[in-house]
């Protein structure tokens, strides 16, 4: 850092209330030239209210915001912030019918009343070429990922000057070969002079991209440090407010496990992923490793009915489930969390009660009738197991916090007390508390005797899982019983999995070994056929 | 949390207290009755302007009138709760009837000649099952071929009317069988039967919505239809049973419209559709789907049919109640919008 220069944004004491809740109470952050800044704190901490006052979204009630020393652009001057603070949303802000070009020089295309298409496109391409960005600039956006989506966003928030980059989650829809050609992109940036505002869920990539870090809890910033310095589980206790050390329990080494719950049998779905074979036990959790396009979230939406394999079979209890069916896979006893909560899980006008009991609406009375009243006393029962945050059944679900929207959609999977759960993702998008609950409740649910199958990325989701299968382009490449290093499995659901030399050889599906926790419970084969 | 604004939701950990209060009353069962006032204030107005407005005649006729298009805006209703739209409603009203005397009139001896191909007794069942065949036709449509709903509907609309001038080369149809004629022009109880059948209609609906499984599960499947579908709703077997029934119910209203009328005139329904989505919305049915009640979109028609009365009444000029019909629409959406606290879209 220079002394003499100044920080590219530097907000103190900004107040925001909206009605009785203050959401913003005297925030303040600085963000030095070529810094990469991470933004850290619980759902509901003040994060996208920062966020909003700092791009000219949100007025704040009082406070200072400077931009490189000169104060902010006028509120309502939209042109003017562009120009000084540039934001990459989750959601692409770009125009998807429209050319690369035209996105690049939206509302401020060069030229008079005529557009000069060859002129524009090659403005664009060398605009482009500076910052690296190999994109076609005649492409549409729609024809592009979603991170070359976000290099063309950051591409056009530099041309307008910005010096200031505020990425909102730019992670979570990319894999991790994405990601890291995102991170790459970030640093060659950074070091021409860039200043990042990171915010992030995953604390790997703060420490992993990061040099300093805004921790803010319940609208005030807690902790400002350098990254490197700070240990993991400080920061942790910085958005939790709680001491660290007391957020991991150690657990019971060996659980005894039971019958099998689930079992599949030369699953596929062509495209998706290949012949599985698969068994979850009564009393265990079984963790099922993937990236995004691995094919993991297909075999859960397979599992759960919502798409019909091409092949194979799935069982129950022993019993066979028609495939390609929800409400059969629902009779059978297998609980579906869907991977996106917003697009699959909820209904958001309606309340919690309804949405809690959707799967169970056979229940709630005689003759296809559903009782109002039963149905308020499961919800309440519901609300009470998991320690939903609600102000009753009645609540629209939308009212809720993420982890306990999430919190619904399970009670919705295990209102039926299924033999297994499927949950993909089940984390998706909660703060790290909300988290801990969830995955107790996992937990919970295989310590009381069915079984539980997670689909995930993400290394906290299967660390509470006893034994954790890692799929590289649809096929197992991988078991690993607990105890697992996180190197290890990233590099198998990166499909490295040859790199293990600790373990026995890289699965290619066939191999006999039991993959549990123990010789004593052998599995029989589990995996893909090659 | 994403880069919305919002304020933040109470969390998991935050300090909240466990205590549970009393339950409030529920806004939500205020919603339903927003509309309420509004038809009292146009009573008062109806009384100001003309002294028959309060007689039992008068309330009567608009009550019956309001049977027709009431029978309509439930079936659309149900059709919007499910998250889709059904535009040819307005003229299944129509074809419906003329189809159905189509099979049964006699070859020779009226003014309209017909196949004679079933017994007269059974005009009511063949119109009802042309109702059904259009509203399955719809959900071949939309749910089978997955073509877009509004422009679908809004082809069987133009379509099907065709097919009405068509069939009854552009006349009114008059001489119906007495069975057919029946329920539209008897007096139950001194009150015409198509109110209490529409009534009776409206309480089974909102019956059905309120507590029958399949009812409940319409509002999720308007809300978000792949939720519904991975809870393990049948969603799109259920779309299609109501797009069927909505279309039996718009036969029906048929049924009751010619019978009133002792006639099917060609027009019957033309340009009806506007005024059900008025009258549906007005009374708090999301055209998005997932929201909204049957006992709302009753007094949303109720509404609608005391603002034309009031204004016959009140002597306004024929070439004037357009006009005047559009702009009361306009505003009766403005004040429900205000009363329910609701944004409609």
């Amino acid at each position: 850092m220079t002394a003499h220069e100044p920080a590219a944004v530097h907000a103190e004491g900004i107040v925001k209330r909206y009605g009785p809740t203050v959401a913003l109470d005297g925030a303040r952050l600085t963000v030095r030239p070529a810094e990469a800044h991470a933004l850290v704190g619980r759902n509901g901490a003040g994060k996208s209210t920062l966020v909003s006052v700092l791009t000219g979204l949100t007025r704040p009630d009082a406070g200072r915001v400077t931009f490189a020393g000169r104060p902010a652009p006028r509120w309502g001057d939209p042109a003017a912030w562009q120009r000084t603070v540039a934001c990459v949303h989750q959601k692409s802000m770009t125009v998807p019918g429209l050319t690369v070009a035209e996105n690049l020089f939206l509302g401020r295309l060069p030229g008079g009343r005529t557009l000069r298409w060859g002129a524009l496109r090659a403005r664009a391409g060398e605009l482009l070429a500076e910052y690296g960005v190999t994109v076609d600039p005649g492409a549409r956006i729609r024809e592009l990922g979603v991170e070359q989506r976000q290099f063309v966003e950051i591409a056009r928030a530099l041309s307008q000057g910005a010096r200031l980059i505020v990425l909102d989650e730019p992670t979570a829809r990319l894999d991790a070969a994405g990601i890291d050609r995102l991170f790459g992109k970030l640093r060659a940036l950074r070091d021409q002079g860039v200043a990042f505002l990171f915010i992030s869920h995953h604390l790997t990539e703060v420490y992993e991209l990061c040099d300093t870090v805004t921790v803010l809890r319940d609208a005030r910033p807690v902790l400002t440090a350098p990254v490197p310095d700070l240990p993991r589980n400080e920061l942790v206790a910085a958005m939790t407010g709680e001491e660290p050390g007391a957020a991991r329990r150690p657990r019971p080494a060996a659980r005894t496990t039971g019958a099998p719950v689930l079992r599949t049998e030369g699953l596929a779905l062509h495209g998706r992923f290949g012949p599985l074979d698969l068994t979850v036990r009564a009393g265990e959790v079984v963790g099922l490793a993937g990236a995004t396009a691995s094919g993991t979230t297909a075999i859960g939406e397979t599992l759960a009915g919502l798409r019909a394999p091409d092949a194979g079979r799935i069982s129950v209890r022993g019993r066979p489930v028609r495939t390609g069916s929800v409400p059969h896979a629902l009779a059978a006893g297998i609980g579906y969390v869907p991977e996106d909560r917003h697009r699959e899980g909820l209904v958001p006008g309606r309340s919690v009660a309804e949405n809690a009991t959707l799967t169970v609406a056979d229940q709630l009375g005689p003759l296809g009738t559903v009782l109002p009243s039963r149905t308020r006393a499961f919800a309440r029962r519901m609300i009470s197991e998991l320690d939903i945050r609600t102000t009753g059944p009645g609540q629209p679900v939308s009212g809720l916090s993420g982890g306990n929207q999430q919190k619904v959609v399970i009670a919705r999977a295990l209102a039926r007390r299924p033999a297994v759960l499927v949950a993909v993702r089940p984390t998706n998008g909660v703060d790290v508390r909300s988290k801990e609950a969830l995955l107790g409740v996992v937990r919970q649910v295989a310590d009381g005797g069915s079984g539980a199958l997670i689909v995930s990325d993400e290394l906290d989701d299967l660390r509470v899982c006893d034994r954790v299968l890692a799929v590289f382009h649809g096929r197992v490449t991988a078991h690993f019983p607990r105890g697992w290093r996180d190197h290890d499995l990233v590099a198998a659901m990166e499909g490295l999995a040859g790199d293990r030399t600790d373990e026995w050889p890289a699965g290619d599906g066939t191999d006999e070994r039991p993959a549990g926790h123990g010789a004593d419970d052998p599995h029989g084969t589990e995996g893909t056929a090659p | 949390m994403t880069g919305t604004a919002s304020p933040p939701a109470t969390d998991l950990g935050a300090a909240t207290p466990r205590a549970r209060r009393r339950p409030r009353i529920d806004p939500a069962r205020w919603r339903d009755l927003s509309l309420v006032p509004v038809i009292l204030v146009l009573g008062v107005i109806g009384f100001i302007v003309s002294p028959a407005f309060l007689t039992q005649d008068n309330l009567i006729g608009v009550v019956q009138q309001s049977t027709e298009l009431g029978l309509l805006v439930l079936g659309e209703a149900l059709v919007l709760i499910s998250g889709r739209m059904d535009l040819s409603l307005e003229s299944t009203i129509g074809l419906a009837p003329v189809v159905a005397l189509w099979l049964v009139m006699p070859a020779h001896g009226g003014r309209f000649a017909g196949l004679a191909l079933f017994p007269a007794w059974t005009a009511i069942p063949l119109c009802l099952a042309v109702g059904a065949a259009v509203g399955a036709t719809n959900g071949l449509l939309i749910l089978g071929l997955r073509v877009n709903g509004f422009i679908a509907t809004l082809g069987m609309l133009t379509m099907l009317r065709g097919l009405q001038v068509g069939l009854s080369e552009g006349q009114s149809i008059g001489n119906v069988p007495e069975s057919f004629a029946y329920l539209g022009k008897a007096d139950w109880l001194g009150v015409p039967a198509a109110v209490w059948i529409c009534l009776a209609l409206f309480a089974l609906g909102g019956a059905a919505l309120g507590y029958l499984r399949h009812g409940r599960a319409l509002y999720a499947i308007g809300g978000n239809p792949e939720a519904a579908r991975a809870a393990g709703i049948r969603v799109d077997r259920l779309t299609w049973a109501v797009l069927t029934l909505a279309g039996v119910l718009a036969a029906f209203a048929g049924i009751l419209y010619t019978g009133h009328y002792g006639a099917v005139s060609a027009s019957q329904g033309n340009g009806w559709i506007f005024q059900v989505f008025a009258a549906a919305v007005i009374g708090g049915i999301s055209l998005k789907g997932g929201h909204g009640t049957l006992f709302g979109a009753l007094t949303g028609v109720l509404t609608l049919q005391l603002v034309i009365n009031v204004m016959t009444l009140g002597g306004v000029p024929p070439l004037w109640t357009q006009f005047l019909n559009g702009a009361i629409i306009i505003v009766a959406l403005v004040i429900s919008r205000f009363t329910s606290g609701e944004k409609q879209d």
